[in-house]
């Protein structure tokens, strides 16, 4: 059948040869280890790191999701991402940069690529945690608004930034509240919130 | 065995039946109006009328008591409309008894005209299921209040293949002077359907579900029973529902359910032994999986099943890229992120719904597809268990 698949060819690439796959019974030997989303959700993903001291670059970077062909080809695509990279600037990879890499998602799956790079975010956060550099830890503060799609008051004023206004625009950007939904509320009082701050309406 | 085509979603749709097909093609050529006089216009008239005159034997109706629409969705809708209708003068008038009765685990068409009901404040009750997809006819029993003019209960599910006790339904929502719906759109070309027998006053059928077309549907109203067309118009379909009438569409439906009646009875024992054969072999061949629908009141071919820790978008996409064609009650795969509103019903955990594929067989699956399937299915779930975070080898 000639039909054009359903994502991109590097989605299917990465998707049909997953690369970086944490196989089980090693997970002691990394040096950092990172979780976001849950299976109750829908999508559940494992960031594995092994960092040079030397250089802080990641030496390796392994990977265990939950999930459907977005999640899993964004996590593989992640781990090529970083592999060889600074933590900072590791740190410092976005949603949009998975994306990009990948030729991008339709937008209902957009949100699959988001949970890698927190994922990735949290194993960094760990390693410095384990290794006394709690200082450079600077998701630490943010405050999980969404549990299912593990969006925080962070991200609801990076959208603010970026445009969101109302609840509709809010979940178009971060998907928020759209696992069980029990947010709403709150992610509204704090969307309104950081829209006086930066806005003053 | 060798890389093939294998299609098991024909709770999706079907492939139209060659005889149809064969139909469809000859028929391009009536290009009359049924309602002209004529030559042209009768010619047309007398094959819609050929149509309708199967589908009815085919249900044990009148012709009279069918009409011809352009879907299951419109079909639902109509029916549930009359619930609505404000006019007086109306044939439809149901004593002023304006709420629904109806299930959680209907198709979207029924649970969207009902939730608008809903808004436009008529009494909406959802009767819950049990883990088999089953509704407790003694809670029906305690919903059919005074108020309620229609119960609406779909015979078999498009998801997890089960099928309702109908007649048991029908007789309840009549005693307590409701009118009663089925629809019956996955049921009828695959189990017995008799409406005298069932004794129902509203039931819908589909074309494409049954090797038919596209865009034809049929609603059978028990004749007496009140009506006012969803459709306003012209006077065609008996004035019940306006709009030239689809021909083609119903010369295709007409000879799908022909069929049906020659075929339905073999097809769906062999359907139903390979669907056996399916399930013991993923019962061998996988550990962890979890089977949905129930035991015996269930479509012949369809099957239900999630898999621990493995997500459906995904193994449907494996799958897709070995040939084989199934669906998921995944939320990943439903465009609004929701998992199957159906699987949920039941109760069991949400992890299986996200997990859930739907292997639905037809008249043109094989032993050979089956076997296919059983080749390629266990290492596609053991790759994706093998990287998930929710599956440990125990």
């Amino acid at each position: 059948m000639a039909a054009k698949w359903t994502y991109s060819d590097k989605v299917k690439d990465h998707f049909m040869n997953p690369r970086n796959i944490l196989r089980e019974g090693n997970e002691v030997d990394f040096h950092g280890i990172g979780k976001t989303g849950n299976v109750k959700c829908g999508d559940e993903m494992m960031v594995f790191i092994k960092v040079d001291p030397a250089t802080q670059t990641i030496a390796e970077c392994k990977w265990q999701t939950y999930g459907c062909a977005s999640a899993i080809a964004s996590t593989s695509m992640l781990s090529e991402m970083v592999i060889g990279m600074k933590l900072e600037e590791a740190y410092k990879i976005s949603a949009k940069d998975i994306l990009t890499a990948l030729d991008g998602l339709p937008d209902n799956k957009v949100h699959c690529s988001v949970l890698g790079d927190k994922a990735l975010r949290a194993a960094i956060d760990d390693y410095y945690r384990r290794n006394g550099m709690e200082d450079r830890i600077t998701t630490q503060e943010s405050k999980i608004v969404c549990e299912c799609m593990q969006v925080t008051d962070h991200d609801i004023e990076h959208a603010v930034l970026e445009g969101a206004r109302s609840f509709h625009e809010l979940q178009e950007m971060t998907k928020i509240g759209t696992g069980c939904g029990e947010c709403q509320e709150q992610a509204m009082a704090v969307m309104s919130g950081y829209i006086q701050k930066h806005f003053g309406l | 065995m060798q890389n093939r085509t294998v299609y098991f979603d024909n709770n999706a749709t079907t492939p139209l039946h060659p005889e149809v097909k064969k139909t469809l093609q000859e028929g391009l050529e009536i290009f009359g109006n049924p309602s002209s006089m004529h030559q042209f216009g009768r010619e047309a008239r007398e094959k819609v009328e050929d149509a309708r005159e199967k589908v009815a034997s085919f249900l044990g109706a009148h012709a009279e008591e069918i009409l011809f629409v352009g879907s299951g969705s419109e079909a639902n809708n109509t029916v549930l409309s009359l619930l609505h209708c404000d006019s007086t003068t109306c044939a439809c008038s149901l004593s002023g008894r304006r709420d629904l009765v109806t299930t959680v685990i209907e198709h979207p068409c029924v649970l969207n005209t009902a939730r608008h009901l809903g808004r436009k404040n008529h009494g909406v009750h959802y009767l819950s299921v049990d883990r088999d997809g089953r509704i407790d006819l003694d809670d029906l029993r305690r919903a059919v209040t005074d108020k309620v003019g229609m119960v609406s209960v779909m015979m078999a599910n498009n998801e997890i293949g089960t099928v309702q006790d109908i007649k048991g339904a029908a007789r309840i929502a009549h005693e307590a002077g409701a009118l009663f719906h089925t629809d019956a759109v996955q049921a009828v070309g695959k189990i017995p359907v008799d409406v005298r027998d069932l004794d129902v006053d509203f039931l819908t059928l589909s074309g494409h579900k049954i090797y038919g077309p596209k865009g034809i549907g049929a609603l059978y109203v028990k004749k007496g029973a009140p009506y006012c067309p969803l459709i306003l118009g012209g006077h065609q379909e008996f004035g019940r529902r306006a709009g030239t009438e689809n021909s083609l569409g119903i010369f295709g439906l007409g000879k799908a359910i022909e069929m049906r009646a020659l075929e339905m009875a073999d097809e769906e024992d062999r359907i139903l032994g390979l669907k056996q054969t399916l399930r013991d072999g993923i019962e061998r061949a996988i550990p962890d999986v979890l089977f949905m629908g129930h035991p015996v009141h269930c479509l012949p071919g369809t099957l239900n099943v999630s898999f621990a820790g493995a997500e459906g978008e995904a193994i449907l996409l494996y799958l897709d890229l070995a040939g084989i064609a199934v669906s998921t009650g995944s939320a990943c795969a439903s465009g609004s992120l929701d998992p199957s509103h159906v699987i949920m019903a039941t109760g069991v955990p949400v992890e299986n719904a996200h997990g859930s594929i739907r292997i639905s067989l037809g008249r043109e699956n094989t032993l050979d597809d089956v076997t296919y399937m059983l080749e390629k299915l266990p290492p596609i779930i053991g790759r994706i268990r093998e990287m998930s975070t929710a599956y440990r080898r125990r």
